[in-house]
């Protein structure tokens, strides 16, 4: 087995694609946005209830996708819950420059939320598969888009192309 | 060995081809010496590009080093070199599928430029509001798109072909399809994501039971079995070179000539005319009706010595050399737990599409990559047959001339730190 493949395939890795939390649609959602990755077929949707105060109350995600992507997603739900909608926009440029540069500051995020940052740098290994960075931003990007959904009726539908 | 044994064998080995020595063909493709991640490559995605020999990447340094100018303008020497060594391409492609002419093949630039001219010229001057085309579910994305933009232009109705849970073709299905609205049946000769041949000829003969005209997608198809366009009687039979072991950038259109010379032309420019003044313009005959501007005469020329590598070869040969990696692969993969195989095994060629519980196509790929295995994992421009089989994504490995039965073992030993890391 290749070390840069047993740092992609960590085991909190596995664990989410296996058992991704979150999953499912969210009746009472008020932002959803759809996500394709249109090389390899990953379809998700993220559903958010976000408040007045623009805080992420509850997050889900449903759709089919790698595993990478999956645990991406699932870990996503997690951070994302009780954040700032603008918050979780900053981190996720942090992760997303962590994902594409060969140094990435998290610092800022240090502090605040250390547990993210911890498992955002463990997503992070697939900076060494660069076709695979994209599985890994998919959820993210998504989310992204919800955010800026005005009607959950008709979610809007992003690609990583 | 002595004498006697030679001559024996040479008395045995008379009628008979060549055996099929791999390993010597292997020696033709510079590409397969080479290492990924310090393991030898295996390449098994031949289905989306095959490599190249030799022969073909000689035949395109020699076409630019000593034989390089336009084609059909100059009265120059070397534009009569390059002029000769093109259009020899098209007398080796109209043999290649045995076409009854070399004026019925039309350069393209691929497969589905093929398709595209073949909507845009005969799809727009025969086909009318409320008529029907009829398409397969087993369609590459490049028999789909073309003929929903033309449906949606004209008013169409498109009618997909099913195919049953082992991805066989429904001839019966099929035949109820076609209707006295049907105007036209574009169909893939081999699934590109599961392998599977369809039963061409009685395709074709019942198409034409009811004069319509039929085309076969032949980009799989036509690098695994011989192709005689004039015994299937099909009327248009499109593939690339660069999965026939050709360059990109070049594929082939065969069309019958009643029908071709029929169409308008497909775009406007220089060499597809004969005359032109500012009120009017008047159009070479068929194919250079179809060859707008300067077309890859290089790619071209490469083309022509791909297929006389295949000729030489035997595609026969080729195809019973396949035939053995699949079953051993079918058998191989077989073995490991979990791993699923898409398509049943009779009437297929070459390809194996798998899935594999617990693990995501896009997770195989990376993980046998990491062991010199090139496979593809997605969806193979083929979403609407993955949604029949409800999966988002498949891994699979193709198939070529140049594979060995020692690659498809590894193949299989690189599967197994899948189900190390997911099993």
């Amino acid at each position: 087995m290749f070390d840069d493949l047993r740092e992609l395939y960590q085991e909190v890795i596995l664990d989410h694609g296996k058992n991704p939390r979150n999953f499912g649609a969210m009746d009472d959602a008020n932002r959803a946005a759809r996500g394709d990755n249109p090389m390899c077929g990953d379809r998700i949707t993220v559903y958010l209830s976000v408040d007045d105060e623009g805080v992420i109350r509850e997050a889900t995600f449903s759709g089919q996708g790698c595993a990478i992507s999956t645990a991406s997603a699932s870990m996503m739900t997690e951070i994302v819950k009780g954040k700032t909608v603008d918050d979780a926009k900053e981190l996720f440029q942090s992760f997303h420059n962590m994902c594409t540069k060969d140094h990435c500051d998290m610092s800022a995020h240090e502090e605040s939320d250390p547990d993210a940052v911890e498992r955002l740098t463990v997503l992070s290994g697939v900076r060494q598969f660069p076709v695979r960075v994209k599985c890994a931003t998919l959820a993210w990007h998504t989310l992204n888009a919800a955010t800026t959904s005005a009607d959950e009726a008709e979610p809007e539908t992003v690609t990583t192309e | 060995m002595n004498d006697a044994a030679t001559l024996a064998e040479a008395a045995v080995g008379h009628n008979r081809p060549e055996p099929y020595d791999v390993e010597r063909i292997r020696q033709d493709f510079p590409i397969l010496q080479r290492e990924v991640y310090g393991q030898p490559l295996v390449y098994l995605d031949s289905a989306a590009s095959a490599q190249k020999p030799r022969q073909v990447i000689e035949a395109v340094e020699s076409a630019y080093q000593e034989d390089y100018s336009n084609v059909h303008r100059g009265v120059h020497f070397l534009s009569q070199r390059a002029t000769d060594r093109f259009e020899a391409s098209r007398e080796a492609a109209a043999r290649f599928v045995n076409a009854a002419s070399s004026d019925e093949i039309v350069f393209t630039r691929g497969g589905t430029e093929s398709i595209n001219l073949i909507a845009a010229t005969y799809g727009r001057k025969f086909l009318r509001e409320g008529d029907e085309i009829v398409i397969s579910h087993l369609e590459h994305h490049s028999n789909i798109v073309p003929w929903q933009m033309l449906r949606d232009e004209k008013g169409l109705k498109l009618k997909v072909v099913p195919v049953d849970d082992d991805g066989n073709f429904l001839l019966d299905a099929y035949a109820e399809l076609l209707g006295p609205k049907t105007r036209f049946v574009a169909i893939t000769h081999m699934s590109n994501a599961l392998g599977k041949v369809i039963p061409a000829k009685e395709v074709i003969r019942l198409a034409h039971q009811r004069d319509i005209p039929v085309l076969l997608d032949g980009c799989q198809a036509v690098s695994h079995q011989a192709i005689d366009v004039q015994e299937l009687d099909v009327d248009f039979y499109v593939f690339s070179g660069h999965k026939l072991y050709g360059p990109t950038g070049v594929g082939v259109l065969y069309g019958k000539m009643d029908l071709l010379d029929k169409m308008p032309p497909y775009q406007g420019g220089g060499e597809m005319i004969s005359s032109v003044t500012f009120e009017e313009s008047t159009f070479k005959p068929v194919p250079h009706r179809f060859e707008a501007g300067t077309p890859a005469i290089v790619q071209v020329i490469g083309l022509g010595a791909a297929l006389q590598y295949v000729n030489d070869l035997g595609i026969e040969n080729i195809a019973a050399h396949e035939a053995g990696l699949m079953e051993y692969a079918h058998q191989r993969l077989a073995e490991i737990k979990g791993l699923r195989i898409l398509g049943s095994t009779e009437n297929k060629a070459s390809i194996v599409s798998f899935t594999m519980e617990g693990a995501h196509a896009h997770d195989i790929g990376t993980i046998v990559d990491r062991a010199g295995v090139a496979v593809r994992a997605g969806h193979h421009c083929a979403q609407p047959l993955m949604d029949r089989f409800d999966i988002a994504a498949s891994a699979r490995a193709s198939f070529g001339l140049y594979n060995t039965f020692g690659e498809v073992d590894a193949l299989a030993e690189s599967l197994n730190a899948v189900t190390e890391i997911f099993g």
